[in-house]
């Protein structure tokens, strides 16, 4: 195992800012922090999608707001190949629209709700998740 | 008002997702890597997440209705149909491939390379489509 105390303590204090976005949207205006739900229906919905955009327009400023309050983090490397990272978006985007949220919808929000099918689409997604690291990683060795 | 409250909102996840370190695939394949140099960072955040937002909820739910809103709006589906199996699996592949999902995804789209675009581009893409499959009943 390599980690630090340090990454394991900033994992808890950033969680907790997300639990604290979703405290956020939930109490200002009801919704549930789900950026695969807030993602599409910032594009097809016609009637309440501001809020949706301006979530979206946070969440892609967000690293300069962090720059800004003294926070240094490496830059974020994608090491795939575009072909591969293009696959894996699709795949990501396709599946968390088709069952109905991601780790933040169905993770936090929906684990925080006691939701069985939250639940069950953690469950399912760790799983698969687990076993196709284990293949690129150790089987196939990508 | 409910543009000022999605705009904190999300600036204050993405201001996690940075803090937390899961804006970096690595550390994300660290963890969902059982059996290599396993990190377990992505507990951390989901324990700390999932704890605030339970409480947190908890005690929003107690009172009748939002700020600037006229209700919760909470999801009320309870069955389990093959969708949500079937695109969970999907999106856990996916996850697994590139060790990203929507928001870190969107939170680096600046700050990764042309590679960070091709993911996002390529992810709403399939959401979109996902959603007109959705939305047909299919």
């Amino acid at each position: 195992m390599v980690f630090t105390t340090q990454e394991l303590i900033n994992g808890a204090l950033g969680g907790a800012l997300i639990g604290i976005a979703a405290l956020i949207l939930m109490g200002g205006i009801g919704r549930i922090a789900g950026i695969t739900g807030i993602t599409v229906a910032a594009f097809r919905e016609k009637g309440d999608r501001a809020w949706r955009i301006a979530f979206v327009a946070g969440l892609l400023a967000s690293p300069w707001l962090a720059s800004a309050m003294g926070f240094e983090f490496p830059t974020p490397q994608i090491d795939s190949s575009p072909l591969l990272t293009a696959i894996a978006g699709v795949l990501v985007g396709f599946g968390a629209a088709y069952g109905g949220g991601c780790t933040s919808g169905h993770g936090i929000c929906g684990l925080s709700r006691f939701s069985a099918r939250s639940t069950v689409a953690v469950a399912t997604f760790m799983t698969t998740a687990i076993v196709t690291v284990y293949l690129a990683r150790h089987v196939f060795g990508a | 008002m409910t543009i000022i409250i999605g705009l904190i909102g999300g600036l204050v996840f993405g201001l996690g997702l940075v803090i937390s370190g899961m804006i970096d695939p690595n550390r994300v394949q660290g963890f969902l890597d059982l059996t290599g140099e396993w990190n377990p960072t992505l507990a951390t955040v989901m324990g700390g997440g999932v704890i605030v937002t339970t409480i947190g909820y908890k005690l929003l739910f107690k009172r009748s209705m939002p700020l600037f809103a006229p209700k919760f709006y909470v999801p009320t589906k309870t069955d389990m149909d093959s969708k949500l199996i079937l695109g969970s699996a999907i999106f856990g592949i996916g996850w697994g491939l590139g060790g990203l999902c929507p928001g870190p995804a969107l939170t680096v789209l600046t700050q990764a390379g042309s590679n960070a675009i091709i993911f996002v581009i390529a992810m709403i893409a399939a959401m979109l489509a996902a959603a007109a499959i959705n939305n047909k009943g299919a």
